[in-house]
């Protein structure tokens, strides 16, 4: 079985984020004033073949230490992990459930 | 002083080390190493890992060329003790491979920062910085996007407990100021060196800064210092072996 796994990277809170912090003016001259904290990050669509989704997140979290994530400024976590047979969601990410 | 330059894919300042050791200080045995060159060779001296953006500096700087096949031979080299420089990118790939602490994220300007900039020698009695032409303040030029040094608390007083800490952003002064700092690096940091002081990064380019015709020749010190400290210790070794004999 494929699964699409997401994985979501942050920086740490304790590391600046001048992208962010610049975005977040660019927001606020807006007129988003409710908005704050702004941090950017990185999102990592993989597709890997599995037994299982828990063996799909083992294989993504391996990945993430050895590579994806430096773990001196970064921390990942998977977001979400979708079996792609039995998908008739689009390969997009994000909750598409109808109300 | 054998040297080898690895070329990554990306890299674009591998001829200027190779002009810098092969032309100007005319050690003939120079070469460049390609990344899928699975070793460096024998015997070799100096290994130096030149700037550029490697694979396009995908995903992180420095994190995809530090799996690229030479990459091992160059870490099992500096494991056993053997002298790496990197430069710029180098010392990005440096630090993603572990050989060094800490890492280099985007410059707090979030502009790429490319002049000229004052560098405060930290230390006299290291391979990388013996010579008695960095007895003074030096004028490198740095280019780079992402040369803001950071590490965690507890790393950083390593570093400065450890006298690892080599070079220091300046103005012309000499003086360790924020306004000197190009790109926020903690304590100003511009290079530093492994805790068994066989492997050295830093951000600015010496090798740009060799001959007075580009406008300082400040950065040839450093090639200079390990050239004094290779001739040294050949000596020693032919010492001991006539010893022996």
């Amino acid at each position: 079985m494929k699964y699409f796994v997401y994985i979501a990277i942050e920086r740490k809170e304790a590391i600046l984020d001048p992208q962010g912090k610049a975005i977040e003016h660019a927001l606020e001259s807006l007129g988003f004033q409710e908005v704050e904290n702004t941090r950017v990050g990185k999102f990592i669509r993989l597709t890997v073949d599995a037994a299982a989704p828990e063996a799909a997140r083992a294989i993504a979290e391996s990945a993430s230490e050895k590579l994806l994530a430096n773990p001196i400024m970064e921390t990942f976590s998977v977001t979400e992990i979708i079996p792609i047979e039995n998908s008739h969601r689009p390969a997009v990410h994000g909750r598409t459930t109808a109300a | 002083m054998r040297t080898r330059i690895v070329v990554f894919p990306g890299s674009n300042c591998d001829h200027d080390a190779l002009h810098a050791v092969k032309y100007v200080l005319g050690e003939e045995d120079t070469a460049f190493v390609w990344h899928k060159d699975e070793s460096i060779g024998e015997d070799v001296d100096l290994v130096i890992l030149p700037g550029g953006f490697s694979y396009g500096d995908y995903l992180r700087t420095g994190a995809i060329a530090r799996f690229s096949p030479v990459m091992k031979s160059v870490i099992r080299y500096a494991n056993e003790g053997g002298t790496v420089l990197g430069i710029c990118n180098g010392f990005q790939v440096l630090c993603e491979s572990g050989l060094l602490p800490g890492v280099l994220i985007r410059n707090e300007s979030l502009t790429f920062a490319c002049r000229e900039v004052h560098l405060h020698v930290e230390r006299h009695d290291t391979r990388f910085t013996n010579d008695r032409t960095l007895r003074k303040t030096v004028r490198i030029p740095i280019a780079h996007g992402e040369g803001n040094f950071i590490a965690t608390d507890n790393v950083l007083a390593d570093l400065e407990a450890g006298g690892q800490v080599l070079f220091r952003y300046c103005d012309r002064e000499g003086r360790i100021t924020a306004n000197a700092n190009p790109n926020g690096s903690r304590n100003n940091i511009a290079g530093i060196m492994n805790k068994e002081g066989n492997v050295m990064g830093l951000m600015p380019h010496p090798e740009r800064a060799c001959e007075r015709m580009l406008g300082s020749a400040d950065g040839r010190g450093i090639f200079e210092s390990l050239r004094s400290f290779f001739d040294r210790e050949s000596s020693v070794h032919l010492r001991e072996r006539a010893m022996v004999a």
